[in-house]
């Protein structure tokens, strides 16, 4: 297993870039930790495969370097780069066994047949794949194939790192959370590198030390999945992260609170973390107009009863589609708003143009964040 | 304009794929298939719309018998899973090619263009192909067009399904809305719980052809019928365990007492199944009459607002809905705290015998 370090890595499938929006993958420097298991979260269209293959070696930067425990592979094609890869469809070979399918990667490299069959029995236990053992993968469901895929990243103990592209899209949602879990229990056990690119939140944060989340090929933030929830350092983390996302509100900054219209939300005592992301997003964002924000509360839609602001405004499901071609969330004037109420299924407020009222919490310390401007590049990222 | 499905069978290759249904759909209603995959929605949406003919049984529309006629002669619209759009055609022709077949002057079919593709949010775009649009707006188009056919009858089959999870969510919110202004009826297919919540209207739940429970939506969500309607009717599912009513009230697992007070107090004694909703489970302690059940952490899946913990312990496997993300170890020991008034019980034939009284809105966070 290795360190991987990604020094001012950026990609263009450009030959002459000009312009940030030229680069598929914006200037970015990383370094993830030998044995950690990292996620890589994003939609559609963010660079997080182009991010993948770069590591992987199916694809060569245009800028800077991939150091695999400071090694420079930036070049190295993906079998001179020891990683295990799975995809998202099974790769196997339908003629062979299951056992002689997780012993190839091992055969191929020559391994005494004694330790292959060591290993292979391992990653079946691992896998509750060892009554399988003796049969043809042909006959087998499209869970057991991808479960194999699995078996055959995971059966080599020599490698650098495994990279996962999507590798639960094919299994049976019931069946998704026993897999999830055994990747985690093979985590914890062997502390191998793992990198795991998906756009779904659900996969990345259960299975995930770490969690890029990526947008318009930059990382917003790295960070586990409790920081994502709790500190989003962007107002796209807080939009992306969480079902629904956080909600925001255009407000002023006066005298210790925020200004929602002239509802005045006290910022009362926030934590040392808070007041810093706070004083940070008010520097930046002087001058301008900022966004109150607050994840939707389990206890939105109770009655008025002080310390509770009321926030009345249009609800809207969402922002207009032709506001932006991806799922930029903050383009647009009217901010959608949400409250969700918890274990309640009565019918949502309609949506649309009737008017609406929403509950602040007081005591609810929210997220002072800088708006977005529109047009790319214009996110404004913190590295740290 | 009604629509009755008459004791509608449909039997291919020896494989019954719908049995016996009946069913009233009423104008401007909305209408949730409920089930999960393979459960015969997709089956019963082909007959509706006279794309497949039943075995046996009748299709009624406005009392008329209309089972043998084809998907052409009826009054119907209907959107699929995949996003299905002409590829060559703009997105404004794309909705307009239902009004041009029909042969509607130019003006009127630009005026419903705009206008629908106004409600979808893709007013913006009408001048693009679709290769150019994200999964979400093809999917808003494919929509777009079979609101304009202003049809009798409209069919979605799952449409927000290959769509990534923040476009669900946009797409979801506004789908009731959008049916709501309609004088049609909608029959929506679902595999999610709370798609079919959002929603509202009627739902039908089926199971292998058969349909298991019909009513409104909220109302079969407190009262399933069954412990197969509680548990596809939950997510995640329905958690469940033995139980027995004796004289001390009601013993879980053999090792949890718990009181037989409320909607258990009359209960008869004996062996039941007991069910409680994922998110009426905590790892925290709410109220003074939780009873603790002891367990370790098999997982704790993080969904980015809610923890979902599976905890093992002994005689259960239950999975807790925590809002928040926390972070829990694979084995850690952990208590899941349940209520009594919380608790389905289901008889030894699977049917409900009791349901936990409903709560009351603005009692939603208690």
């Amino acid at each position: 297993m290795a360190r991987i370090e990604l020094r001012g890595l950026a990609h263009s499938y450009s030959a002459h870039p000009r312009s940030p929006d030229d680069y598929a993958l914006k200037p970015m420097q990383h370094v993830w930790e030998d044995g950690g298991a990292y996620a890589l979260l994003g939609p559609s269209g963010c660079g997080k495969t182009t991010l993948l293959n770069i590591i992987s070696g199916l694809l060569i930067p245009s800028e800077g370097t991939v150091l695999f425990d400071d090694r420079d592979v930036t070049r190295l094609p993906p079998q001179q780069r020891n990683i295990a890869q799975v995809f998202q469809f099974p790769v196997i070979y339908d003629t062979m066994t299951v056992f002689d399918n997780l012993a190839f990667p091992l055969r191929n490299r020559r391994v005494a047949e004694r330790e292959v069959r060591a290993r292979v029995d391992e990653v079946a236990d691992m896998l509750e794949l060892t009554a399988d053992l003796g049969r043809r993968a042909r006959g087998l469901t499209a869970d057991q194939k991808q479960k194999i895929s699995l078996g055959r990243g995971l059966v080599r103990s020599d490698v650098a790192a495994i990279l996962f592209d999507e590798p639960l899209t094919v299994i049976d949602p019931q069946l998704k959370w026993l897999l999830r879990r055994k990747l985690k229990q093979i985590h914890d056990r062997f502390k191998l590198s793992l990198i795991y690119v998906t756009h779904d939140q659900n996969e990345a944060l259960t299975f995930a030390q770490q969690v890029a989340v990526m947008f318009d090929g930059r990382v917003m933030q790295l960070g586990t999945p409790q920081q994502l929830f709790e500190v989003p350092a962007h107002t796209f983390v807080g939009y992306f992260i969480g079902s629904p996302g956080m909600n925001f509100l255009p407000c002023r900054f006066e005298g210790g609170a925020a200004m929602v219209d002239d509802i005045r939300i006290p910022l009362g005592r926030p934590s040392w973390t808070t007041r810093r992301t706070a004083a940070f997003r008010w520097r930046s964002a002087s001058g301008r107009s900022i966004w109150a924000s607050g994840r939707p509360s389990p206890t939105a839609r109770c009655p008025p009863k002080s310390p509770w602001s009321r926030i009345s405004a249009t609800s809207r499901s969402s922002p207009p589609a032709s506001a932006a071609t991806s799922s930029r969330p903050s383009s647009t004037r009217t901010p959608p708003s949400r409250s969700s109420a918890a274990g309640s299924p009565s019918p949502p407020t309609a949506p649309g143009s009737t008017p609406t009222e929403g509950w602040w919490h007081d005591g609810e310390v929210p997220w002072i964040t800088a708006p977005p401007t529109t047009g790319p590049g214009s996110w404004s990222y913190r590295s740290s | 304009m009604t629509l009755v499905l008459d004791k509608i069978s449909r039997v291919v290759g020896g494989e019954t794929h719908l049995h016996d249904l009946s069913l009233k759909l009423e104008p401007g209603s909305l209408n949730v298939l409920f089930g999960p995959t393979l459960a015969g929605k997709t089956s019963l949406m082909r007959v509706m719309a006279g794309l497949d003919r039943p075995s046996s049984g009748q299709v009624l529309w406005q009392g008329q018998d209309v089972t043998g006629q084809s998907v052409r002669q009826r009054n119907v619209a209907m959107v699929y899973q995949q996003f299905v759009n002409y590829p060559s055609f703009t997105v404004h022709d794309n909705i307009a090619s239902p009004l041009k077949l029909a042969g509607l002057p130019k003006a009127e079919i630009d005026r419903k263009v705009r206008e629908t593709a106004a409600i979808m949010h893709i007013d913006g775009l009408l001048k693009r192909l679709p290769a150019e649009l994200s999964g979400g707006q093809q999917q808003r188009t494919a929509i777009a067009r079979a609101l304009v056919k202003d049809a009798g009858l409209l069919l979605l089959d799952e449409p927000l399904v290959n769509l990534d999870y923040k476009l669900r969510e946009e797409l979801r919110a506004e789908m009731r809305e959008i049916f709501k202004r309609r004088r049609s009826i909608v029959v929506y297919a679902t595999t999610e719980p709370l798609e079919a919540l959002m929603l509202g209207g009627t739902i039908t739940v089926l199971h292998e052809g058969r349909m298991l429970q019909t009513g409104p939506t909220v109302q079969v969500y407190h009262s399933p019928a069954s412990l197969r309607v509680g548990q596809v009717f939950s997510d995640p599912p329905l958690n469940q365990v033995d139980g027995v009513v004796d004289g001390g009230g009601v013993l879980l697992a053999g090792t949890v007492r718990v009181p037989a007070a409320g909607h258990l107090a009359d209960l008869p004694h004996g062996r039941y199944r007991f069910g409680v909703r994922a998110n009426h489970l905590s790892v925290f302690r709410a109220h003074d009459d939780d009873i603790p059940v002891p367990g370790t952490v098999e997982l704790a899946e993080i969904s980015g607002s809610e923890t979902f913990i599976h905890v093992h312990g002994p005689g259960i496997a239950w999975v807790v809905q925590q809002q928040g993300v926390h972070t829990l170890a694979l084995g850690e020991p952990v208590t899941a705290w349940v209520n009594a008034r919380r608790l389905f019980a289901f008889g030894s034939d699977g049917k409900l015998v009791a349901a936990p009284p409903r709560p009351r809105l603005g009692m939603a966070a208690e």
